[in-house]
């Protein structure tokens, strides 16, 4: 490891002001900084312990929560509002990692690890442009059994590997940002980036910008929701595959619907045109298996992993008719 | 930090990459990973080791259901497995969720042996003494009900 200066930030003003420097890394819970440190895949000479900030779970009056950024993982996983209002937020993370892993990880950090691509941790022997850009990926043409079939460029087909994101991407979360210039909020949905030809940025923050909270907006239809994890065993493994649902149904017809894979892309991947051609449609299998082969059309497996296309065509029915109970 | 400056050698290092239970700590009462951990972040706080856990030269009983139930082969996973295992049986207690629960809304949640199992998956043991492992786990929570 490279010495590098730590300190705790006592409120988020402080961390800002010790954050703005390029060669800064704010520290959650370490889970993931900590490992990349040790592989010296991060160097950074600045920690800044965030830790101290809010980890309040604040209900709105409307049903919707904000959830600070230092809240730790397990703590989002059992609160009594987010088991009950969002089965698919508790379900995805405790899909995810150990418990042990789950007491220390932070919200905010969770949103901001890394992909576990073993071409990326591989920096003696792999070429990656994750990690230094214009160096090709050797993932390609490599063993590519876990890597991205959507949204992949010629550049990385690395996937993200988060549980509790792909679960924030299907319920319209918005994450709020602050930085010595400011706040703002952004959509969940746009705060991953696909890796086009700069795979190593993998969000839209702007450099020394921090997460200070994550907002999940009201869904009354949230209750009829879960998380499904498909893994090469059965506990403590990254996703091949995941889907993360939400159903709402009138009569037998759709009447609304939230869905995002994981496992399968760079950013979790919320399943707009799944979506838009199941609302307002009679609920059937029949009808989730065409709307799910839809969405996968424009998948691109690579030679180890054309699986995940079918695995994830057969999650997606598979979750909806869990949530659809019996169908005629 | 705490085999080599504290000189408690009962916590081990396995994969020093968060992947093997070996290191598990109770970091005031709850079960962390202190490979992943730096000190300097838990000033302040109440750590126990597994030397912790015995009172006055005698083995916690769940030290002591580890032997009766065969636990272990080699020893090396135990120190993180028993402190695994203190942590989890206070979530248990507190009607923390697992991956396996299938009413979220329940309050309290038995400890199955499907529960047991998924929520010490943190925790590998390469002997495969996983069968005494459950075994010991369930006869010292029985012990304590």
């Amino acid at each position: 490891m490279n010495p590098f200066t730590y300190v705790r930030a006592p409120n988020v003003g402080e961390a800002l002001l010790q954050g703005a420097r390029a060669s800064a890394r704010y520290l959650g819970g370490g889970t993931n900084l900590v490992d990349l440190m040790r592989e010296t895949l991060e160097h950074p000479a600045e920690l800044i312990d965030v830790t101290g900030l809010s980890t309040a779970i604040t209900e709105h009056a409307d049903g919707g929560l904000l959830i600070g950024a230092a809240a730790r993982n397990t703590a989002v996983a059992e609160h009594r509002a987010v088991r009950t209002r969002y089965p698919m937020l508790s379900r995805a993370i405790l899909a995810g990692a150990s418990a042990q892993i789950r007491n220390m990880a932070t919200v905010g950090g969770n949103l901001l690890q890394r992909t576990r691509c073993t071409y990326f941790y591989d920096h003696v022997g792999s070429r990656c442009n994750k990690r230094h850009p214009g160096q090709g990926c050797d993932a390609i043409e490599g063993f590519n059994r876990n890597h991205a079939i959507l949204g992949a460029s010629s550049a990385c087909v690395a996937t993200h590997p988060s549980d509790l994101c792909v679960a924030l991407a299907a319920l319209d979360a918005r994450v709020h940002l602050s930085s010595t210039r400011g706040e703002r909020t952004v959509e969940f949905t746009d705060l991953h980036r696909l890796p086009g030809d700069r795979p190593d940025v993998d969000t839209t923050l702007a450099c020394g910008e921090l997460i200070t909270a994550v907002e999940v907006p009201a869904l009354p239809f949230g209750r009829r929701s879960t998380y499904r994890k498909v893994r090469d065993r059965s506990s403590y493994a990254f996703a091949l595959v995941s889907v993360a649902a939400a159903l709402e149904l009138e009569g037998g017809t759709v009447k609304d619907v939230r869905l995002a894979l994981g496992g399968v892309a760079h950013k979790p991947w919320r399943a707009g045109t799944l979506e838009a051609s199941l609302k307002g449609r009679p609920a059937s299998e029949e009808l989730f298996v065409a709307a799910a082969e839809e969405e996968l059309e424009e998948a691109q497996p690579l030679r180890h992993n054309g699986f995940k296309v079918e695995l994830a065509k057969r999650t997606l029915v598979a979750v909806l008719m869990e949530l659809a109970g019996d169908l005629p | 930090m705490l085999r080599d400056h504290l000189a408690l050698p009962g916590t081990k290092k396995g994969c020093n990459q968060g992947a093997c239970g070996a290191c598990t700590v109770l970091v005031d009462g709850e079960r962390m990973l202190s490979c992943l951990a730096l000190a300097v972040q838990f000033d302040g706080r109440s750590i126990t080791t597994i030397e912790g856990l015995s009172r006055d030269g005698s083995l916690h009983p769940l030290q002591r259901a580890f032997i009766d139930h065969d636990g272990f082969q080699c020893g090396y996973c135990t120190p993180g497995q028993i402190c695994s295992a203190v942590g989890m049986l206070q979530e248990i207690e507190r009607g923390c969720p697992s991956h396996v629960t299938g009413d979220l809304s329940q309050e309290r949640i038995a400890l199955t042996r499907d529960e047991l199992r998924e929520r010490m998956s943190g925790n590998l043991c390469r002997c495969g003494a996983y069968n005494g492992i459950v075994d010991a786990i369930t006869s010292f929570q029985e012990g304590v009900e």
